[in-house]
Parts: C-alpha cells; sequence; structure tokens
C-alpha cells in the first residue's frame, strides 16, 4: 500500500550500497568517497531501507541519485565482504521475488495475452487455447469510430478529468488538515484520529453508507439540502443517476482518500525544523509566504511520491464506483476500469477488455514515467 | 514450455479466485463412499438468504437420511450469482451441484463446464417425461443434450392494491396496454395535497439490469419484434423492439404513471413493498405472494399481463418469458453419483410440492401440480402464463450478453427519463448502440 520509503537506516552503507546496485554495475568512475555519499542517501523505493540522516526519512528514492549507485557498488564488490551481502540480499529478496512473479507478473503476462484473443465463453473452460486474433480485439473495440471505441476513449478522458479533480481536491484537504494539525491546537490527537476514520474503515462500508445517503427519495443528502436548507425549489435531485453521478463519486472518492494526504503530509511537514519558521518570522514573513517558501519545498520530495501513488489509485478507481452504481455505471460517470468490468464479465468479451487493460497499462506507464522523470529528480534537489 | 504453462495457470487461477472474492467453497474432497460430501450454492428463492437456508436445511436433512450424503449449502443472491458461476467456470473450482437462472441455461453450456443432462444423470432423474415441456425448453439449447434440470417456475403476472383500486373506483385489471395506461394514469395521484404525488400507477426496479432485460423482450415480442433473428444475428434496435423499450420507458418518462425514485431501484422487492405501502397500485412481478405474507397484506389481486392487442395469439400475446432457476451439475465434482441423487431428491415430486410451495414459485414436475398448495388464483394464473403466454429468453449462447446489454440500455433510459426526457430517437440511439457491442463481441 504506502510506499515502503520511509524506514530509517539501521543496517550499515554498504549494505545498502549493494541493494542499490542489484541495477546492472556501471563501470566505477570517479573517487570512491564521493559515490559513497550520494549512495547512502538513496534508500530506494523498491530497493534496500534507506539509510540517510532523518531529513531523508519520508523523501523518495531519488533517480539522480541512484544512478550513480553502482559506482559504489562496483568498489564494494572488490571485498570478500561485499560479495557475501550481496548474495545474502539475493536470498532475502527471492521470497519475494517469486511472490511478484506469481501475484503480478504472470497474471499480468497472461492478460496482455488475452488481449491477442477471442475469449469468450465458448472456450473459457479451456481458455489456454482461445483462439489467437492478433490485433483484432484492438482495431475492433478501440477504433474511435466504432460504440466501443467511443466509449472507451471517453471514459480515458473522463478519467484523467476525474483523476486530477479527486487528487487535487485530496492534497488541498489533506494539506490544510496537516499544516492546521502540526501546530499546537488543542485536542489535536482527538482531530487526528477524527480525520483518518474515512481512512481506517473499509471502503465498501464507506461507500454502501454514502450509497444510502445518495438515494434521491429517503437519502440524507437529499434531506438536508431539499427538506432542511430548501435547495433545489423543493425538486429532490438524483445524485446516482444522470450528470449528478459524476459528482457524487468524486465526493465519495475525495472522502476516502483525504486521509492519506493528510497522514503522508503530516509525516513530512514533522520533519520541517521549528526553528526554520522561526527565522522566517523574526525576518517578517507571512504565514503564507512562510507556507510559500518553506513548508511547500521542505515536503516536496514526499509530495511527489504521494501524488503518483494517489493518481494511480485514483486512475484505477473501481471499488467505489462498483460499489455506489452496481456493475454498470452511469454513461455520466463511466470510468475506464468499470468499463474494462463490463466488457469483460458483462458481456463475456474477455479479450476486449484485456486490449482495453492493455491500453490503460500503457497510459499508465508512459504518464507515470514522464512524471518520474519531470517531478521526482526536482524533488531531491531540496532534500 | 509445459512447465511455464502449467505454472502459468496456476496463477491465473489463484489470481481470477482472489479477485473473485475468494471464499468460494471449493468441491468437497472427500472420496469416501461412506462419508460422502458435496457443496450446493443456491440462488435465492425466499424473503431473505437466511429463509433460503431454513426451506432447504430441512429438504436436505431428508436428504442426507435417504443417502447418508451430506450437503454443504450456501444461498447466493442474485447479483453475485453469475459472476460467481463465472469465476467457478474459469478455475474449474466450483460446487458439485449449482442452481442457475434458467436464462443463462445456453450461455453456460456453452463454457461445457456443466454435466449433459443424459444417461446415468436423466435416468437418476426419472427422465424428461415427468418435467413441464415449457420448463424442460429452459434446459439448453435445442438439439443438444441440455446441461440443466428445471427447478423452480416463475412467470410474470400483473399484481395490484384492491384496496387502491376501489378508492378510485376500478372494478377490473387492465387487459390491454391502453386500458393499463389509463388505469395507471387514474391511480397516479397526490393523496395528501401537499402538491407532490405520493400515490404512483406502477412501480418497478427500473434500475436493476435484468428487469430491464426481462420487460424488453416481453414489449417487444408483443409488437412482433425479437431479440435475434433465426440466424442468431441480434436485432435489438427493430422498429418492434424500439416500440416496445419506448411504450415501457414512457411510463415513466410520458405518462408520468411511475415514479422517478424508481429509476434507482435494483430490487424488485422494493416495487412490491411500494405496492403493500400504498405508494404503487401496480407491479409487474414473478413471485410477490411470499413478501405479501411475509406482511400480512391481503388486498391484493392478481390478473394477466396486459397486452398491446387484447385478442393477439402466438408471438404477440407474450406475456412473461418462462422464468425460474434451474440446477446443473459441476463437471469437475469429484463426487457425480452423489451429485445426480441430490438432483433427483431436488426434483421428487414430494420435494418439488415443498420447495415450491415454500418458494411461492410452481413445480417444474406435472405430477406436483395436483396437489392443494397450488391451486390458489395466484399459482393458476401463473400455470396458464406459462402454458399459453410464455416462451423461453432466447435459446442462443449469446443470451448472457443480451441481458446485460440491452437491460444496461433500459436501465440508462430510465435514468434519463428520471432526470429528462426520453424520446423516440433517445431510445433507438441507446438499442443501437447496445447491439454494435453485441456485434463486436461476436
Amino acid at each position: 500500500m504506502a510506499p515502503k520509503n520511509t524506514v530509517p537506516g539501521t543496517i550499515p552503507a554498504p549494505a545498502d550500497a549493494d541493494g542499490v546496485g542489484l541495477a546492472p554495475a556501471s563501470s566505477a568512475s570517479g573517487p570512491a568517497a564521493e559515490a559513497l555519499r550520494p549512495a547512502a542517501g538513496g534508500g530506494g523505493t523498491h530497493t534496500a531501507p534507506g539509510t540517510g540522516t532523518p531529513d531523508d526519512a519520508g523523501s523518495p528514492a531519488p533517480r539522480g541519485r541512484a544512478r550513480k549507485a553502482p559506482d559504489a557498488q562496483a568498489i564494494r564488490r572488490r571485498t570478500p565482504r561485499g560479495k557475501a551481502e550481496s548474495r545474502l540480499a539475493y536470498y532475502l529478496v527471492t521470497p519475494a521475488g517469486l511472490m511478484e512473479l506469481l501475484i503480478h507478473i504472470i497474471p499480468m503476462a497472461l492478460g496482455i495475452w488475452i488481449a491477442f484473443t477471442a475469449l469468450n465463453q465458448l472456450n473459457l473452460t479451456n481458455w489456454l487455447n482461445a483462439p489467437f486474433v492478433g490485433l483484432q480485439n484492438f482495431v475492433n473495440g478501440l477504433n474511435p469510430e466504432s460504440t466501443i471505441g467511443q466509449s472507451f476513449f471517453s471514459a480515458l478522458g473522463r478519467t484523467a478529468v476525474y483523476t486530477v479533480i479527486v487528487v487535487g481536491g485530496s492534497w488541498i484537504l489533506g494539506m490544510a488538515g496537516a499544516v492546521f494539525l502540526s501546530s499546537k491546537v488543542r485536542g489535536r490527537t482527538f482531530l487526528r484520529t477524527l480525520f483518518l476514520v474515512p481512512y481506517a474503515l473499509p471502503t465498501y462500508v464507506g461507500t454502501i453508507a454514502w450509497a444510502f445517503m445518495f438515494n434521491q427519495r429517503d437519502g440524507a443528502v437529499n434531506q438536508l439540502l431539499v427538506d432542511v436548507f430548501g435547495l433545489f425549489g423543493g425538486e429532490r435531485p438524483f445524485w446516482l443517476l444522470g450528470e449528478n453521478s459524476l459528482t457524487a463519486m468524486i465526493v465519495v472518492n475525495i472522502w476516502t482518500l483525504w486521509p492519506f494526504a493528510f497522514l503522508m503530509l503530516l509525516a513530512a511537514l514533522q520533519n520541517v525544523p521549528g526553528d526554520v519558521y522561526e527565522a522566517a518570522s523574526l525576518d517578517g514573513a507571512s504565514l503564507w509566504s512562510q507556507f510559500m517558501h518553506i513548508t511547500l519545498p521542505m515536503v516536496r520530495p514526499a509530495n511527489g511520491v504521494l501524488v503518483l501513488v494517489m493518481g494511480l489509485w485514483t486512475f484505477n478507481q473501481f471499488n467505489i464506483p462498483f460499489v455506489l452504481f452496481g456493475p454498470s455505471s452511469p454513461a455520466e460517470a463511466m470510468l475506464v476500469t468499470p468499463l474494462i468490468y463490463q466488457n469483460s464479465f458483462g458481456s463475456w468479451n474477455f479479450g476486449l477488455g484485456g486490449a482495453m487493460s492493455v491500453l490503460l497499462l500503457l497510459a499508465m506507464l508512459v504518464a507515470t514515467a514522464f512524471y518520474v522523470r519531470l517531478v521526482l529528480p526536482k524533488g531531491a534537489q531540496h532534500d | 514450455m509445459k512447465h511455464t504453462f502449467r505454472l502459468g495457470a496456476a496463477a491465473a487461477a489463484a489470481s481470477v479466485l482472489v479477485l473473485g472474492l475468494a471464499a468460494c467453497g471449493s468441491s468437497g474432497g472427500g472420496g469416501d463412499a461412506g462419508s460422502q460430501e458435496i457443496t450446493y450454492w443456491a440462488t435465492n428463492q425466499g424473503q431473505s438468504l437466511d429463509h433460503d437456508r431454513e426451506v432447504l436445511s430441512e429438504s436436505l436433512e431428508r436428504f442426507t437420511e435417504e443417502t447418508g450424503i451430506k450437503v454443504n449449502l450456501e444461498v447466493i443472491p442474485w447479483t453475485d450469482m453469475y459472476n460467481r458461476i463465472l469465476t467457478a467456470v474459469t478455475s474449474g473450482d466450483g460446487p458439485d451441484v449449482l442452481n442457475i437462472g434458467n436464462t443463462w441455461a445456453v450461455t453456460l453450456q456453452e463454457t461445457g463446464a456443466f454435466e449433459p443432462v443424459e444417461g446415468e444423470f436423466l435416468e437418476a432423474i426419472g427422465g424428461q417425461d415427468r418435467f413441464m415441456s415449457a420448463a424442460w425448453a429452459t434446459a439448453g439449447a435445442e438439439g443438444k443434450a441440455p446441461t440443466s434440470v428445471p427447478l423452480y417456475s416463475q412467470a410474470y403476472s400483473l399484481y395490484y392494491n384492491t384496496e387502491l383500486f376501489e378508492e378510485a373506483g376500478i372494478d377490473a385489471p387492465p387487459a390491454t396496454w391502453d386500458e393499463f395506461v389509463e388505469t395507471a394514469k387514474k391511480l397516479t395521484k397526490d393523496t395528501d395535497g401537499d402538491g407532490k404525488i405520493d400515490q404512483w400507477g406502477i412501480s418497478t426496479e427500473a434500475g436493476a439490469v435484468t428487469n430491464g432485460a426481462h420487460h424488453s423482450f416481453i414489449r417487444g415480442k408483443q409488437h412482433g419484434g425479437a431479440m435475434f433473428d433465426a440466424d442468431g444475428q441480434p436485432t435489438f434496435n427493430t422498429d418492434a423492439q424500439i416500440d416496445g423499450v419506448a411504450e415501457w420507458v414512457d411510463l415513466m418518462g410520458t405518462h408520468k404513471v411511475m415514479s422517478p425514485s424508481d429509476a434507482e431501484m435494483t430490487n424488485g422487492a422494493d416495487a412490491v413493498a411500494n405496492l403493500i405501502d400504498g405508494r404503487a397500485a401496480m407491479v409487474f412481478n414473478q413471485n410477490p405472494v411470499k413478501n405479501f405474507t411475509a406482511r400480512d397484506f391481503e388486498d391484493w389481486g392478481v390478473a394477466p399481463m396486459p397486452l398491446v392487442d387484447g385478442n393477439a395469439t402466438g408471438d404477440r400475446a407474450v406475456m412473461s418469458f418462462a422464468a425460474g432457476s434451474n440446477v446443473s451439475v459441476f463437471k469437475n465434482s469429484d463426487s457425480k453419483d452423489a451429485a445426480y441423487q441430490l438432483v433427483a431428491h431436488l426434483t421428487d415430486t414430494e420435494e418439488q410440492v415443498y420447495l415450491n410451495d415454500a418458494y411461492t414459485s410452481l413445480p417444474t414436475v406435472a405430477d406436483a401440480y395436483d396437489a392443494e398448495e397450488f391451486q390458489n388464483e395466484s399459482a393458476k394464473l401463473k400455470e396458464k402464463t406459462l402454458a399459453d403466454h410464455a416462451q423461453p429468453m432466447p435459446l442462443v449462447a449469446q443470451e448472457g450478453q443480451m441481458e446485460t446489454l440491452v437491460g444496461t440500455a433500459v436501465k440508462n433510459l430510465f435514468a434519463q427519463a428520471a432526470t429528462g426526457t426520453v424520446t423516440r430517437a433517445d431510445v433507438e440511439r441507446a438499442l443501437t448502440d447496445a447491439q454494435n457491442q453485441m456485434t463486436a463481441a461476436q
């Protein structure tokens, strides 16, 4: 779930360097001492636990540093102790690697392969032998002129907008909550717990409760808005049908997601030393400019990962629309993942569902790659 | 190569299982003849899953006494059943015996995951001649050994609140569609004078996909349409089908005799509750009597479904599809003999009387009809509807997809009617979209 990059280092630096060095080693160049320093700070997202200074806790793996790591590793390799430790690292990572292969990689590869077959109820029991149809699924289903293609591309666009709104909204709320609670307000332990309730609740429980509240005839939302505040001219609007359904889903998703942003940002804020603010306020900086020029830059590395993770989760959102609207979402609120579900399981057209999944995967890979290159390295400089 | 495939298959099966909400009862492993154990997935037929468990446990106890075979029962709600079956079929890991909605019979038959009802199996249940022919017709595609055995029969009828009818001075239920719309208009009113309508002519679970598919089929038939042509090609958007669906959606959009709130309703029991509470005067339903009984509600009447043309015969006089649930044996079952015996037990005449009486459905075996339990008005009407005015849903492999696509289209049209207006062109576009998706899937 949450990125495991916040473990303060307990393993000595060389082990860490080896861990990073699981990537192919490049030829050693540059003085060892210089190469070592950045590698030590490069507690990677997926490699070894971070070893850096406390400042590094909560920071993502800065790409720029990881790239230099092989230098250090190449040097370490020369000592026998380094070799043994590197072997140990491989042993340690093997079980996780096997499970990763079994749970993620193989099913993903199968999913890609299914996208090139005509898998339906006729060959489902013998699905390894489903007829191979090449690019037919992509051509048939993703032709922007066809009904299915249109629904796919409009769902893709809608999901992008949806992601921006949900992640943006959650971030703003989370940041506001974190800034508020990192000052010494009264009852902050209570508020902190309260704010985390939506995150502690299983998504299904929370969403089912929202579905009841959004019910047009008897729901709490309409009772409040229409009966108490007298909005909408006494006409009860629908929240789970038609145009409002997207709004309703955004509300529910922000409600479930913002505590995560709050938690991460609160952790990041607690690593900003208080004397920086003191110095700034002595110099006459306003609260707003303190926020803009101290808080934001200081939490930037944490932010980079936070936004990425929230973006990926939201783009792939399935639980909330499924519980809110049932197996088929309203056209106005159709996101990509529910659409893929509907094509695969509703229409038993697994080939087409697979093709859509592959395109979704590609889109996400490209977006993530751009994001990682553009956003994350910059974060490293502020470390 | 082979190894990788097997590993891959295992991994995929595992992931499918995990995705499929896990918790699937795996088929009883024990092959001991002495203490055999089998798993039975039952659909929800009673007022609640608990009610089903009670009814079925009693019957299964008798089975265990007779045969010594233990049955692990799981009752599954309709909304989950299709996915559960799909997961079981894909992974090959399912129950020994399971219920299916009879409209899925052909689609599931095509997967080859169920045991054909022939030879030993057919003998065990006493041959097909014991069964009502309308029910047996839903067991599988024509010209092939069926892969399911009819268990419970159902048919749509018009149920109405007699008190509200009296109040409005209506003495007979409507027989034609025009009369029905007129009657519904008379019954739609504001009873407490607050300017808002609080009693509606008809209520239905317009947000349920299956409901949309069923009424598209019935209304389309009455206009001379069909979901598929003779070659099995989809014909969702012919004029007759558009007329049928438009007529159905117009109840909310144009005639305003159905509450817009119904567009959010996904559960048939809620429509029946509206009828009991006097919020609606009529419902089209397969089996509301169990709900009436549970609420001690007696002011109800039952009538045949209205017809577009009151004098029609044949296809245009279709009032219902031959509805109901069937029972199948999973091909991967380790205990097929025990599974056959369970199916034989469930379709035994006495058990048929017990089960169908408890669920207020109709038996599928002819002998059971003589029982006094089925001599009441509602059961008699259903029997007549099934015999003279019902057809099976299309017996083609794509029936499952059709239900999803057309049903979703109708659901969305109701959503549109609830928040705005629906024109005939909207109906045509929605059905054409469904048709295009169907063709792309083939």
